[in-house]
């Protein structure tokens, strides 16, 4: 159906972003003198960033005239939901592009929050804001009969899936040009994986790591250390140098590209396929590598990892299980 | 499920539903042995034996709050007496780290515990129980209307 369809006329494709950074634009760009292919092999019929087509375009399409959409970013706004819901209808297969369509991504760290203390923060509270008249964005305002309206704001950041019915996932900060080659191509050729796949080895990251022949069997750590801490061996095993990894936790894929920069990885890739949440693996996977039986030296060595939640969650508050810090204790959260 | 788990909530008065991981040689044995010396406690556990208090995976314990758990409590062996050798110690270790994630989540520290109780231990038991029931009853249910709101409108595929 979809070579048929190749033949006759090229398969349609659009980019779309909600709540991210660009990177994964960029991404696409990164596919060098290989977006010639992709150029060649399909029609762009939506991409904001890029290209020059309104929702309305999209809007006037057929339902499922699109054979495949990419959406990056995670769903902060109902702005977003409804451009999700839209693009799910015209298309055939929609992709969730990048950690925070996929996990939630950094943005999805804004879970520790709420709306109202996001706002108060950015409007009213920062040191270099000066807002005396205390104006925040409201959804409708208006002036000499006429009205303006900005999207929905909403406390909780969520993923793609938990919004639309998603049928793949390209993982990663942004995903590396050979996944992303790997994913069109397989879309491309009509021999389509399993729905809810996620385009990328369902393997631990440590088993394409350069150093992993460094790594102990069995890790006694009895100091955490960060990176700028120390003067990082370029290839021992991070783990074993007491470097906070993500490795153990995460899905291959990328070559361990931030472990070759003497980077440690800090999980944009994501869980393999059978964890339910991410950060409760790493949390398994480090606390066990604490070389002590002594609870004062536990919670001493512990101590050392700052910020939990930011480390083991940094891409995936939205996609775990408890999804947001409890509403009712945003007001006493100091961070 | 969710609700299945939430009868109770905003009746008259609040019974806490708590999770139990207890070790199968020493704290489930221990609340084999109130049953038996019919002892009376809060009925307000559901317990579930898995071999060893090492076994007791994090994901567990955020399954269980992230499912309407009001607390959770882990039983093991003391220290030195693991049948496995090391595993109260690995429990010991990921109860601290999960324990400040879970307060920078906004789960208070009184609803999550890690408890040392030997075979023999029914009294102790007892008591760590009826302390847990009643802390976690004045914290209130853990389900604040909102996330269950965020929860009901996502696709359930």
């Amino acid at each position: 159906m979809i070579s048929e369809n190749a033949v006759s006329a090229k398969p349609k494709v659009c980019f779309y972003w909600c709540a991210s950074c660009g990177g994964c634009e960029e991404a696409v760009v990164d596919l060098a003198e290989n977006i010639l292919d992709v150029v060649e092999a399909v029609d762009i019929v939506f991409w904001p960033v890029a290209l020059d087509f309104k929702r309305k375009d999209v809007e006037a399409m057929e339902d499922g005239e699109i054979l495949a959409c990419f959406v990056n970013g995670a769903v902060r706004m109902d702005e977003q939901k409804e451009m999700a819901q839209l693009l799910r209808k015209k298309s055939k297969v929609l992709v969730a592009f990048g950690s925070c369509s996929h996990l939630g991504g950094v943005p999805g760290l804004a879970n520790l929050s709420d709306r109202q203390s996001i706002f108060d923060t950015v409007y009213l509270d920062n040191p270099t804001t000066e807002n005396p008249d205390g104006v925040v964005p409201k959804m409708t305002h208006e002036e000499n009969g006429r009205s303006v309206s900005l999207p929905e704001f909403y406390d909780t950041v969520r993923t793609l899936d938990q919004v639309v019915d998603v049928d793949y996932y390209l993982p990663g900060c942004a995903p590396t040009p050979k996944i992303i080659l790997g994913a069109v191509q397989t879309l491309l050729s009509g021999n389509l994986p399993p729905k809810k796949t996620v385009l990328s080895p369902d393997v631990a990251l440590c088993s394409e790591c350069s150093r992993k022949d460094s790594k102990p069997e069995d890790l006694a750590l009895i100091e955490f250390k960060r990176p700028h801490e120390v003067l990082i061996d370029e290839e021992t095993c991070l783990l074993a140098q007491g470097i906070p990894c993500m490795g153990p936790a995460t899905r291959a894929g990328c070559e361990a590209q931030c472990v070759n920069g003497n980077m440690p990885c800090s999980g944009c890739f994501g869980p393999t396929g059978r964890v339910k949440d991410y950060g409760g693996k790493v949390i398994a996977a480090l606390a066990s590598m604490v070389g002590s039986n002594d609870e004062e030296k536990i919670v001493e060595i512990l101590d050392k990892i700052p910020d939990p939640i930011g480390t083991f969650y940094r891409y995936s508050m939205p996609s775990s299980l408890l999804r947001r810090r409890r509403m009712r204790t945003v007001g006493s959260h100091t961070n | 499920m969710r609700e299945e788990m939430n009868p109770g909530v905003g009746e008259e008065k609040f019974e806490p539903r708590i999770i139990c991981f207890f070790c199968a040689w020493c704290t489930y044995l221990a609340a084999d042995l109130a049953g038996t010396s019919r002892m009376k406690y809060a009925p307000n556990m559901r317990i579930i034996r898995v071999m060893c208090s090492g076994r007791v995976d994090p994901q567990f314990v955020l399954d269980a709050f992230a499912k309407g758990a009001d607390g959770v409590l882990i039983g093991g062996c003391h220290p030195g007496d693991c049948h496995y050798q090391e595993g109260n110690y690995k429990a010991l270790r990921r109860y601290h780290l999960l324990r400040r994630v879970l307060t920078g989540m906004g789960i208070e520290e009184d609803r999550f515990r890690l408890e040392w109780i030997s075979a023999s231990e029914a009294d102790r038991l007892k008591a760590v129980m009826n302390d847990m029931v009643e802390k976690v009853r004045a914290l209130g249910p853990i389900n604040s209307v909102p996330r269950q709101e965020v929860f009901a409108e996502e696709v359930i595929v």
